[in-house]
């Protein structure tokens, strides 16, 4: 029981504590690319301080729903952090089928921060809720066929198991299909999280914004939890990609965790990289890619399946 | 040895995913070329070294990766067009179609009654992926020049299952393929750019209609 009260304890802590950090890693990467000095790398922590210790405006049209965007937001990427393994760190809470959990967990989230946008009444916030929508939902299918997949190769319907111990051996059996999913869970990554090539999160041209536009009403601390709900959702996603990417354990705890801090500072980085070599792809060219990323993805459960 | 052959195999099937989305049709020549450039590697890691495998992977490799990409970009360049406009079938839709006949192309070959040494051999089934990603180029696309690609890709398809074989198919035979489908590409350019002279488009559909 106490290994459980320390699991959680350190799961919250590298969540709370390291998320806001791996934002500050990507900046960083691409300030340096543009030969720039940059925003130093606790940048989003000051953010977020300085953001709830502001006054709220709420437009008059709004109602509660408005005002659970955020919160709910911010309670789903924490939620769903307890049902995966943080490295070597099992994760808290786990049992059979939570992997569908864990999705339709991000999906609950996706509705409240669209309907808050939707709540404004602006049509202009209303046009980033459906383009979110749209691509959320064609990237969807690639998250459960990822799943799949490593629910085959382990051999059990929990997350913790799917990417346990037995993932370093699956690597031997099955490289070519692990290869290829480990590539499409690195593309849902930069798309739920609006990295570019799929959205620009810097961006504020109309045209353009797909996640930024739907919270351009929120103000103080409600935009201070949106932000660290993303960078949360951010880690989150990422841990996975580090997991599959970095099955190893070496049985020392404590170094353990720092390859997988390392893992994920690591793909900040290349995240950092792939923003400062790429440009944005047109808005019509996305859910193509996606129904191919899914494509892929099923292609690879063919593959395990032969 | 092995695991670099699965691998390859592998990335022939990603990049018919590729050629099946891709608009551009420079892209697209080189993928062509490159999977061609890969193709030429297997009968060295299927077969091992010898005389016999060091030809057929050179001329392969010759004629795949650089003389007929070659032809094609020469032929895009003297026509200035650069993508496939509108397709018969639109670029999702054959990517659905492309991959579902590759995951039947997979369970097709599990069934087929093979002898035991290729039973698990990818050879089957990315040479009959192949073949329809091929066929699928052919009928989806307009352009000739893209109809050229999508009989290039045929063609992979039929070099990789002769791969099988190598070892009991003679150079003659082998040749005389590589050597038709050098002249196709040929006629092919020929005649793209005749069309092209005629009715100033690349469209085959143009092809269909009779004149007064």
């Amino acid at each position: 029981m106490r290994i459980t009260i320390l699991q959680l304890f350190l799961h919250l802590l590298l969540l709370f504590g390291l998320s806001p950090l791996l934002s500050g890693v990507i900046g960083k990467t691409k300030a340096l690319f543009a030969g720039r000095v940059g925003p130093p790398f606790l940048q989003l922590y000051f953010d977020i301080w300085k953001l709830f210790g502001k006054g709220l405006v709420i437009s008059r049209t709004t109602t509660w729903i408005f005002r659970a965007g955020p919160v709910v937001g911010l309670a789903v990427p924490v939620l769903a952090a307890l049902l995966i393994p943080f490295g070597p760190v099992g994760a808290p809470i786990s049992f059979s089928g939570d992997l569908i959990f864990f999705v339709y967990l991000f999906g609950l989230s996706r509705f409240f921060t669209a309907c808050a946008a939707l709540d404004t009444g602006s049509s202009f916030e209303g046009m980033g809720a459906v383009r979110e929508v749209t691509f959320s939902c064609l990237a969807e299918p690639t998250v459960f066929f990822v799943f799949i997949v490593l629910a085959r190769l382990s051999g059990s319907f929990s997350l913790d198991a799917m990417f346990g111990p037995t993932l370093a051996a699956s690597w031997h059996t099955a490289a070519p299909s692990l290869l290829l999913i480990l590539v499409c869970l690195f593309i849902v990554t930069l798309v739920e999280n609006c990295r570019i090539p799929f959205d620009d999160p810097n961006t504020h041209l109309e045209l353009t914004m797909i996640h930024e536009v739907m919270v351009l009403d929120h103000s103080g601390p409600d935009l201070g939890m949106i932000l660290y709900g993303a960078a949360m959702k951010f880690l989150v996603l990422g841990a996975l990609v580090v997991r599959l990417f970095l099955p190893v354990t070496t049985g020392n705890i404590a170094l353990d965790i720092l390859l997988f801090i390392g893992g994920l500072l690591f793909m900040a980085v290349v995240i950092g990289v792939i923003e400062s070599v790429m440009a944005r792809l047109r808005l019509l060219r996305i859910p193509q890619l996606l129904v191919g990323v899914s494509l892929l993805s099923f292609f690879s459960l063919i593959l395990l399946l032969r | 040895m092995d695991t670099l052959l699965h691998l390859l195999l592998l990335l022939v099937i990603l990049l018919n995913f590729f050629l099946l989305g891709s608009s551009r049709l420079a892209s697209c020549i080189r993928t062509t070329a490159f999977q061609g450039g890969i193709l030429s590697l297997l009968p060295l890691l299927a077969h091992g070294f010898s005389g016999h495998t060091l030809f057929l992977a050179s001329v392969a490799f010759l004629l795949k990766g650089i003389a007929i990409p070659y032809l094609l970009f020469r032929a895009i360049r003297q026509v200035h067009i650069r993508r496939e406009v509108e397709p018969l079938i639109g670029y999702v839709p054959t990517l659905i179609l492309g991959t579902l006949a590759t995951a039947g192309a997979f369970i097709f070959s599990g069934r087929l009654p093979l002898i035991p040494e290729h039973s698990q051999s990818l050879f089957v089934p990315v040479g009959l992926a192949t073949l329809a990603t091929g066929f699928l180029m052919l009928i989806s696309r307009r352009k000739a020049i893209t109809q050229a690609l999508g009989y290039l890709i045929f063609e992979n398809g039929i070099f990789i299952f002769g791969m099988l074989l190598t070892e009991a198919m003679p150079l003659m035979v082998e040749s005389g393929v590589l050597l038709d489908l050098l002249v196709g590409v040929f006629v092919m350019t020929i005649l793209m750019h005749q069309i092209n002279r005629e009715f100033s488009t690349m469209n085959t559909d143009n092809l269909t209609s009779l004149k007064e």
